[in-house]
């Protein structure tokens, strides 16, 4: 498997003149307030987020994420293989739990997710800014365009099955009929370089449905990510719906693909040549599996409107066909 | 063996109010005739509307499974034919099949199910013949369905952008088609119809012990005038298989097999662009409760596992009855498998057939011997086998435990595994706990329990108050290791079109 783009391989600025920089006030904090040259700032932990709690990796290890000039902004967990395992038994936990919800509930959680978002969105952009090396415009849009695309997709909860499921004309006195049902446990690759906008993307077409993911974050910009999983703790979403590993992609994809418990893969946001890799070991167990798009992530429009789709919940669920005879 | 030491001698006959005893009458012989049918003695391989050799030369025999004579040779593929015959379709593909509108392509596809129709007995026969199924099986099953499902899909072919709105529907290209020996016409129609409704062409590799009828087919297809070159027919075995898989101007793989064989496939599609469904195996619990008409229920079970032999991917294979009625169900299940007439699949008569090949036989041998060896009680009514062919009593094991391999691994013939439940709960976990996830039977008086444990079951077809029904709208596919898209309906559509013009990549 192609070694994905490390963090540690960056040319790291001098660690002193990142901090003087920021304490001096050239760079907002990742709250999204204007630093002061007079207060220290107070600094978060990233930790990975496995069934509704924040632990640290198991493994104890954490690795540096810089900012796009390459200057040192956090330690990010290094999760392992046995993270990933906890994470997909979480996920088998809460799946039955949250497919077995009303449309309507998920509908109203996805949506409490956008009003979360909304609250925090300052804080959101001023990360975005940081992890992607945009502007503050630029990242302005990509959050709105992540707040917007959760509501789009909560409203999507209690339509699409009627969308994708259909009753079917048998010639026989039978009835029957064909309802999509989420596929279970989804293992999730975040696009590497879309640290939210694409995160959200793939993230809620998997679980408006009732699956509950185990997502990969962003190797190198994972710091959205992390922060998003703070806002699904307290947004209703069951613990263990949605849990996040960060850490080095190659030491980890690889692990995910092959968990037996795992139903469905989507690499979507994987290289190429991860993606080839990781198709061939999904296989063991026959995991539905979603390719990387054919001209590349580098040109994906993440704001256009078909970065979202129904069909897209689609990818994740599997069609059960029911039938029953006719008769008194 | 020990099979047939253990076997009983009689069933209980009472529940159909006959005497005791036995059944008191006979049935007359009533074979189909065959001289209406002409088998050739060799088939080439069917590549732009001709039959030719392979190259090099070579065949290999196929037989009748139930008397174990030759019926004809057929050509074996080699690397450079399924080059041959990929160049052929992605030519064909190009220059004819992808210009027309779907108006034309639907007239082509009404018009091979009409002549299936017109030739359903001769397809009947042939398939009888050449796979061992009961005559009365492939005259009112399998030939009918697959008219049914080109007649189906010939409508959707100047529909597609209905039924995917938004997403500019497109054809994909040749489509490399896999299918297996159990239902070869109707494998066949499942998969060729809906590939030219979309828009494709297809080359599709038989079972090397069942082609027959895929090269019978081949004359529809030219009494149909299709266009040179989009339907397509090799033989050989599972290599060149792989080489069709394998080859780069495939768009699409659809294969129809075992779960290993599957796995096999979609690791050689791993990393390209081509779209892959795949249906594998199953090991399907039919469950009944201790409120199920129970008389209803026996013929749900009967024809649940003892259709086609068996050979069904999605057989009702794990019994589990309500500890309740476990007694009086499996005393009416015996009386019932006394009645199974055994033998010749050409008589009208015959409800279970010859086992398709002596391989498949020896696999369901080894599996039974498995039963009895790890302690399952076997049951086998008493009946006499024909002397020669593959045949294979209807069996039923009791005492059967969750570990067994006979509750664990798909046998694919006429054995069925009885366990037992208490509680809806218990019923759910012991039914969903197999890689397998195909289809699932549910038996009871009470809508309420039905609609639990239709949505409980793990499976993608779940039959309740009835089993093994098909129709080409109704999607068919599995959930699990039993493979990934569905056939039939109008997701089997969907299967055969590039439909990422919304952004999406699924396979």
């Amino acid at each position: 498997m192609a070694r994905p783009r490390s963090a540690a391989r960056k040319p790291r600025a001098s660690r002193a003149t990142a901090l003087d920089r920021r304490a001096s006030g050239a760079l907002t904090t990742t709250n999204g307030a204007a630093g002061r040259p007079d207060r220290i700032e107070v600094r978060k932990t990233y930790k990975l987020y496995i069934g509704g709690a924040f632990p640290r990796t198991e493994s104890g290890r954490a690795y540096e994420i810089f900012d796009a000039r390459g200057e040192f902004i956090a330690n990010a967990s290094r999760g392992t293989r046995k993270d990933i395992r906890d994470a997909v038994r979480a996920a088998r936990g809460a799946q039955p739990g949250w497919a077995a919800k009303t449309a309507f509930n998920r509908s109203q959680i996805l949506y409490r997710i956008a009003e979360l978002l909304e609250g925090r969105r300052q804080q959101f952009v001023a990360e975005v800014m940081i992890a992607e090396g945009v502007g503050r415009a630029r990242a302005e849009r990509l959050v709105d365009a992540s707040i917007d695309r959760w509501v789009w997709y909560a409203g999507w909860a209690d339509k699409y099955p009627q969308m994708i499921g259909t009753v079917n004309p048998v010639a026989g006195s039978y009835f029957n009929f064909s309802v999509p049902e989420a596929t279970g446990v989804v293992g999730v690759i975040a696009p590497e370089a879309s640290s939210l906008l694409g995160l959200i993307s793939r993230l809620a077409p998997v679980i408006v449905s009732g699956n509950a993911a185990v997502v990969i974050a962003s190797e190198t910009r994972p710091l959205p990510a992390v922060t998003l999983s703070e806002v699904l703790a307290t947004s209703d979403v069951p613990g263990g719906v949605v849990n996040l590993i960060t850490g080095l992609r190659r030491e980890l994809v690889g692990h995910l693909a092959a968990h037996m418990d795992v139903n469905a893969l989507d690499a979507f946001g994987a290289s190429p040549d991860d993606s080839a890799a990781l198709e061939e070991v999904s296989v063991e167990n026959v995991k539905r599996f979603v390719r990387p798009p054919r001209a590349g992530l580098d040109r994906y429009d993440w704001l256009a409107e078909r970065a979202q789709s129904p069909y897209q919940i689609g990818d994740f669920v599997e069609i059960k066909t029911v039938w029953h005879p006719i008769g008194a | 063996m020990t099979l047939t030491k253990k076997r009983e001698t009689r069933p209980a006959t009472a529940s159909w109010g006959l005497s005791a005893g036995g059944i008191p009458w006979e049935y007359a012989p009533a074979p189909e005739a065959t001289d209406h049918v002409n088998i050739e003695r060799e088939y080439g391989l069917f590549i732009g509307n001709t039959f030719a050799p392979s190259r090099p030369r070579k065949t290999f025999s196929v037989i009748n499974p139930a008397t174990e004579e030759p019926l004809a040779k057929v050509a074996h593929a080699s690397k450079a034919d399924v080059h041959r015959a990929v160049t052929t379709a992605r030519e064909a593909h190009r220059s004819s099949w992808s210009k027309l509108s779907g108006r034309e392509r639907a007239k082509y596809l009404y018009r091979i199910a009409r002549i299936l129709q017109e030739r359903s007995r001769e397809f009947a026969v042939v398939e009888t013949m050449n796979s061992g199924k009961p005559i009365k099986e492939s005259r009112d099953v399998d030939v009918p369905l697959a008219a049914a499902h080109f007649f189906y899909y010939a409508g959707w072919a100047d529909k597609l952008e209905y039924a995917f709105p938004n997403r500019e529907p497109r054809s994909l290209g040749v489509a490399a088609q896999i299918i297996p020996w159990n239902f070869p016409l109707l494998m066949l129609a499942w998969k060729i119809a809906p590939a030219l409704a979309a828009g494709n062409t297809v080359i599709l590799k038989p079972a090397s012990t069942t082609p027959l009828t895929a090269y019978l087919f081949a004359d529809v297809v030219r009494q149909a005038d299709l266009p040179p070159g989009v339907v397509n027919i090799i033989t050989g075995p599972g290599e060149i298989g792989m080489e069709l898989v394998r080859h780069p101007d495939v768009r699409k793989v659809a294969f129809t097999g075992s779960t290993a064989v599957g796995k096999m496939i979609a690791r050689a599609v791993a990393g390209t662009d081509k779209k892959l469904t795949l249906e594998l195996g199953g090991k399907a619990a039919n469950i009944v409760f201790d409120d199920a008409p129970l008389d209803q229920a026996i013929e749900g079970i009967v024809n649940g596992i003892y259709f086609n032999q068996g050979e069904v991917c999605c057989a009702g294979s794990r019994l589990f009855v309500q500890e309740s009625v476990h007694e009086p169900l499996i005393a009416k299940l015996k009386a019932r498998l006394g009645t199974l007439r055994v033998g010749d699949p050409l008589d009208k008569n015959t409800d279970v057939g010859a086992i398709n090949s002596a391989g498949q036989l020896a696999k369901v041998q080894e599996l039974v011997q498995s039963g009895i060896d790890e302690g399952a009680e076997i049951f086998q009514p008493a009946c006499d086998l024909p002397e020669r062919g593959f045949f294979f009593r209807p069996t039923l094991f009791t005492g059967v435990s969750q570990s067994h391999r006979i509750a664990q691994e798909e046998i694919f013939g006429p054995v069925l595994s009885v366990l037992t439940f208490r509680t809806p709960e218990e019923a759910i976990e012991k039914a969903n706990n197999t890689p397998y996830g195909l289809s699932a039977g549910v038996w009871t008086e009470k809508g309420s329990r039905i609609f639990k444990m239709v949505a409980a079951m793990k499976a993608g077809v779940v039959w309740a108050n009835t089993f093994n029904r098909f129709d080409p709208t109704s999607p068919f596919g599995g959930y699990k290791e039993s493979g990934h898209g569905r056939e039939g309906g109008i997701h089997g559509l969907a299967a055969y079109l590039d439909v990422s013009g919304d952004g999406a990549n699924t396979r």
